[in-house]
């Protein structure tokens, strides 16, 4: 049994019929990767897994429970994160500050009144140990707003491995980031997948297919092929799409 | 500029001089009040308002929920203290903790129907929660005396052992109110900075962050309410004791936008102490300005559109651009979104 499964999820709004009986599988211990045109219903897909959106028919499981249709905190809680297309922080708040507020340390205190969360030793050495992992230790006490767009890219999956999950989905984190940026998080990417199961939605084909164990191309609201990246090579739509460029 | 998310330097001082000063100018506001010109209550007033104030600035600056009927929890606290006093007993603790609950009460029914909605929804729900306490107050002419409202409510004594302390005097209610005061200052300062008041922040800054990093966003609304609330409640027991009486006044619109005026005046969008700026300003244009020309609120009104237009942070956002340009930009103020 996959760690995260979804069978047959239909969702639509108004007319317009976005997931067309959608199933998937994300295995434990994988990098599972996303993969379609503009408009085939990728985002859609991950905010009806994440609880965002609740699917019309059609279930999903995490670890053999049933999600179908919680909100995205209960989601959150059981040990499922996510970082967003466009970037989505704390933005008044020091870069620590996003950091401790996923920790589920934190989370356990969130009704304590009285205590400063700076004086919480325990909460604050592990909120740095989540910046090591991002490489944002140094701009630890700086407000997010002033970091720069790569390293906010980095600060959203901390402040998803800060809610110590179990899968991990990102949502097109290359999207904005220069060559450079893009092979930090590469090589950042790399290290995580020792430790987290991921899924994340890609455009940036040759960096999905570099990372990932197995890739799924959705069109039209439905998966139209899967495979690990040497099959997906030999798929009649993934030559035609921009794909045909890496052989 | 400096927001209230903002974290204090650490190894900052918990107690500045400015501070030291405030409670030098609160302790000893029995001694220069009236030689000044001014009146003993003044003092009363504007603390009453001053614990009013900071606890609405939970909700409005903390939390970003734009509440316009808040006036009804001060008049809530106020009947409900004239209630006790003139229907349970005569008794100073019964009457502000029944203040308190009953306010409390309110802003848990109110804040349980607000929370779920946002924006300009979650303003006009306040506003039409807050006209139904008013017209109620006017109506339940049997409860709370209608228009006239409750009047000569006692000022219970203050029993601390085999020491009685007659609160009919006006500096010793002065002194008792100030004892609130102090504390409302130290809870609502931790609280802020305390894992609630972080929380609460965070979701005033990006709510849909706030939901998938796990916390249930309307439940931490309907808490921030309910502790506003039963804070307000407070103020109104104790304004109830200071008038000796309690009227739908308070309740009104006109009343509920006042502390709204304060507090956007004062700067409680970038503050904590942005409500007590507000707070003393607006006392002070009242009984200075107010002794030169009737037109005093029309100026107050005047004042309030400039600072919405030009410098929307209010006071404190002046005091603090003065005290930046006083030591140079900080280090991390601009933004720096560059593309890698």
């Amino acid at each position: 049994m996959a760690l995260f499964e979804a069978h047959n999820l239909h969702k639509r709004f108004g007319a317009r019929v976005v997931l067309e009986d959608i199933s998937l599988a994300f295995e434990e211990g994988q990098v599972s990767g996303i993969m379609g045109p503009n408009g085939a219903g990728k985002t859609t897909c991950f905010n009806v897994l994440t609880g965002r959106y609740r699917p019309d028919r059609g279930s999903i499981r995490f670890k053999g429970r049933e999600i179908t249709g919680l909100a995205p905190q209960r989601i959150a809680r059981l040990g499922i994160a996510r970082s967003f297309q466009m970037m989505t922080l704390f933005d008044q708040s020091a870069v620590i500050e996003n950091v401790m507020l996923a920790l589920p340390a934190f989370h356990a205190r969130r009704t304590q009144v009285l205590r400063s969360v700076f004086d919480k030793q325990d909460l604050l050495q592990q909120a740095e140990t989540v910046l090591k992992e991002v490489g944002l230790v140094e701009r630890a006490w700086d407000p997010s707003v002033s970091l720069s767009y790569g390293e906010r890219r980095a600060l959203e999956i901390g402040v998803a491995l800060a809610q110590q999950p179990r899968i991990l989905f990102l949502d097109e984190p290359t999207s904005g980031l220069g060559l450079e940026g893009r092979e930090r998080l590469a090589e950042l990417l790399q290290q995580l997948r020792s430790t987290y199961t991921i899924v994340m939605i890609e455009h940036d084909m040759a960096f999905l297919f570099r990372l990932a164990d197995r890739i799924s191309v959705v069109h039209w609201g439905q998966v139209i092929a899967e495979g690990d990246p040497a099959s997906l090579m030999a798929n009649k739509w993934v030559q035609r799409s921009a794909l045909g460029g890496l052989q | 500029m400096a927001t209230l998310s903002d974290i204090s330097p650490r190894g900052s001082h918990w107690f500045t001089p400015a501070m030291g000063l405030a409670a030098v100018i609160a302790l000893t506001a029995p001694l220069w009040l009236e030689p000044a010109g001014l009146y003993q209550y003044i003092g009363i007033e504007v603390a009453i308002w001053l614990i009013y104030a900071l606890g609405f600035n939970l909700l409005f600056g903390y939390s970003g929920l734009h509440s316009f009927g808040h006036g009804a929890y001060l008049g809530v606290g106020a009947y409900a203290f004239g209630l006790y006093q003139l229907h349970v007993e005569v008794g100073l603790w019964g009457g502000l903790v029944a203040a308190m609950l009953a306010a409390g009460l309110a802003g848990a029914l109110v804040g349980a129907c607000v929370s779920h909605r946002r924006g300009i929804y979650f303003a006009l729900l306040t506003i039409a929660f807050g006209q139904v306490f008013w017209f109620s107050a006017i109506k339940l002419h049997w409860l709370t005396g209608g228009e006239d409202g409750l009047l000569n409510i006692p000022r219970p004594d203050l029993s601390l052992g085999v020491v009685r302390v007659d609160l009919n005097d006006n500096t010793s209610f002065y002194y008792f109110v100030l004892i609130f005061l102090a504390l409302t200052v130290l809870l609502m300062w931790r609280m802020v900075n305390a894992p609630f008041g972080r929380a609460l922040q965070a979701i005033r800054q990006n709510e849909l962050r706030a939901r998938f990093v796990g916390y249930e966003v309307w439940r931490f609304k309907w808490m921030a309410f309910l502790i506003s609330a039963m804070i307000a409640g407070l103020a109104g027991g104790l304004f109830a004791m200071a008038q000796q009486s309690a009227y739908p006044d308070v309740m009104s619109l006109h009343q509920s936008g006042l502390i709204v005026m304060m507090v956007l005046v004062g700067g409680g969008l970038v503050s904590f102490w942005g409500p007590v700026l507000g707070v003393l300003l607006y006392f002070l244009a009242r009984d200075i300005l107010g002794g030169l020309t009737e037109t005093w609120l029309l100026w107050f009104g005047l004042l309030f559109v400039a600072m919405v237009m030009f410098k929307p942070e209010g006071l404190a956002g002046v005091l603090q651009d003065l005290q930046h340009g006083r030591r140079g930009p900080a280090k991390t103020s601009n933004p720096s979104l560059e593309v890698d």
